[in-house]
Order: C-alpha cells, then structure tokens, then sequence
C-alpha cells in the first residue's frame, strides 16, 4: 500500500522524476490559473455579469470577510497569499471525486512546502508592517525569559501546520483503501463524502492558521484584536444580563 | 523468537495501542469544548462567529494529536525503519 502519491512515478530519467505529487499539483495550479484568467478576462462592473464572475466574486469577498474579522485590517492586501492557499487546498481536496486522482496534500512535501511558505510570510509581514527591530522585540515578549520558547513555537507550528493537513488527507486516502479490501460497494462512497467535507474543514483551518499567525505578528504591538492567539483567545462566557 | 518477529509484534502492538489510546484523549478534549461552545453559544447568540471560528480553530489544535498518533501508526505498521533494518541484515546473511 502506498502511503503516499511520491510513490507513483510516471516518468523517470536519471535524476528527474515525475511522480504523481509533482503531476497534480501542477494540474492544479494550470486550472485555478487558467480558470481565474478565463474568468476575469473580461469583467463588468454594471448589472449584467456572467455566473462565472458572481462565483468568483462570491469567493473572494468571503475570503476577505474571514480575513477582516481574523483581524488583518486591509484584506485586500493579504488575499493573494492566504487565499491562494485556501482555493490550492480546497481545490486539491475537492478534486478527489474525480477517478484516478490523488491529492497531492496527502503528500508529505506539498504540505510541508505550504507550510515552509506560511512560516517565511510571517517574518515578511511583520517586519512590513512593525520595522525590524519591532517585529524582533516581540520575540521577547512577555521577559526575555520566553525568548527560546517562541522560537521554538514559531518551529513547532510550521511542523503542526505541515503534518495536520497532512495526516488528514493521508488519513482520507488510506481509510478508503482499507474499506475497498472489506465493504467495497456501498460504504466508500460515504467516506468519500466525509473526506470532502474533511478537506473543505482543513481547507478553511490552514488559512485561518496562517491568518491568525500573521495578525499575531503585525499587530502585536497595536491593542490586542478579538483573536491575536488561539491560545490565548477565551470565548466569552460572561453571563448574559 | 529471533529478533524479526520481536520487531513485528512490537511494532503491531504499539500500533494498535498508539491510535487506540491517541483517539480516546483527544475524543474527550474536544467533547470539553464543543460542549462548552455550545454552552457558550447559547448565552450569547450574537457572538456566534467569533465563538465558531475559535472552536474550529481550537478543534484543529486538539485533533492534530490524534492525527500525530495516527501518522505514528501507519509509519510503524506500512513504513517501519526497524524491520526494514531487520529484513536488511538477515538478507545480508
């Protein structure tokens, strides 16, 4: 059993491999990018619009409107990167239902690879918006003291973003083979429905993450927002009058 | 019992009880907080979205050990270094 799509080679050369990974992903990126060029090629602002547009359009303001209330004030400015990452993971969970297809997050590199981009835009967008030395004093936050940990959190949580999807998408693929070797007619395709609802739930849970991480970082020394950590974010429980 | 079959029954053993016991805890933690949104939720209604989005986000937390648990697992029973090394020195023989 393969636990992973790395092992599926299609072509190989010496040194160059084509392995099912690498295939996907790149069929993927060709249709969101074919697709968003398509659709935004031509554009109207008046009242007569095509459905493609409306979609596209229903998408990124919700993408936008998750972003603001994380706390990321203008949210047009980080949409390209963390809705890039939710419309890749959704999109290579989504595809699932296509015959002979694997997605590759349940490939340890493409996750660790999103999550490698998560942990260099951080950095990127505090410094943007603090200066340097600012973003680097909140590392000695609250006493020097904790200076080790919050690096060791800022590691340890590339490393969870990467093995949650990961593991999810993994754990998707592999309960659905298992069950193909004992109840192969009806019950899979239930589990195929409870994947996609699992990979849209993930979908949604890389970007929050990685929105949350960068409003933790830019706005740090600004008044607290609603959810700066998940940590430290209690849900109010004060009794209503 | 040569050093093989130590590495098999190991490695299941551990396995099963890897994802048995990194179910439970995790099952109990999120039950907690679910059942405290919940409680949450219905005291205050209004603030419903900042409620839902920390759960989901707290849920991923807790169920990332579980899933921790589970990738252990699957890398002892399909992936397992030990009875690689094993198999490796008895062909060498």
């Amino acid at each position: 059993m393969r636990l992973s799509p790395d092992q599926l080679i299609f072509w190989q050369h010496g040194f160059l491999k084509l392995n099912a990974t690498i295939v996907f992903t790149w069929g993927l990126m060709l249709l969101l990018a074919a697709g968003s060029e398509l659709i935004t090629r031509k554009l109207s602002t008046d009242l007569t619009r095509s459905r493609w547009q409306n979609l596209l359009e229903i998408v990124v303001t919700a993408i936008e409107k998750q972003i603001e209330e994380v706390g990321l004030s203008p949210a047009r400015k980080y949409v390209g990167f963390l809705g890039t990452l939710f419309l890749f993971v959704a999109a290579s969970s989504l595809c699932t239902i296509i015959p002979g297809y694997q997605p590759p997050t349940s490939s340890l590199s493409t996750t660790t690879a999103l999550a490698l981009c998560v942990f260099v835009a951080v950095p990127l967008f505090g410094i943007e918006d603090q200066g340097i030395g600012g973003y680097l004093k909140a590392y000695a936050k609250p006493t020097v003291i904790m200076l080790p940990f919050n690096i060791i959190s800022e590691l340890s949580r590339t490393l969870a973003l990467a093995v949650r999807l990961f593991g999810n998408m993994m754990s998707g693929a592999m309960i659905i083979g298992i069950l193909l070797t004992i109840t192969p007619f009806i019950f899979p395709v239930f589990m195929t429905m409870l994947g996609l609802l699992t990979g849209m739930v993930q979908a949604y849970i890389f970007s929050i993450l990685a929105a949350v991480y960068i409003a933790a970082a830019t706005r740090s020394r600004k008044a607290a927002p609603a959810l700066a950590k998940p940590g430290l974010a209690k849900p109010e429980l004060a009794p209503a009058t | 019992m040569d050093s093989s079959t130590l590495v098999a029954i190991a490695s299941i053993v551990t396995a099963g009880l890897t994802t048995g016991v990194g179910c439970m805890c995790p099952a109990l933690g999120e039950g907690r907080s679910v059942s405290t949104a919940l409680t949450a939720l219905a005291q205050q209604p209004d603030a419903s979205a900042t409620i839902t989005r920390t759960l989901f986000v707290g849920l991923a937390m807790i169920e990332s050990t579980a899933i921790y648990c589970f990738v252990v697992s699957m890398i002892l029973i399909f992936a397992n270094p030990f009875w690689t090394h094993v198999i490796a020195q008895t062909a060498g023989k």
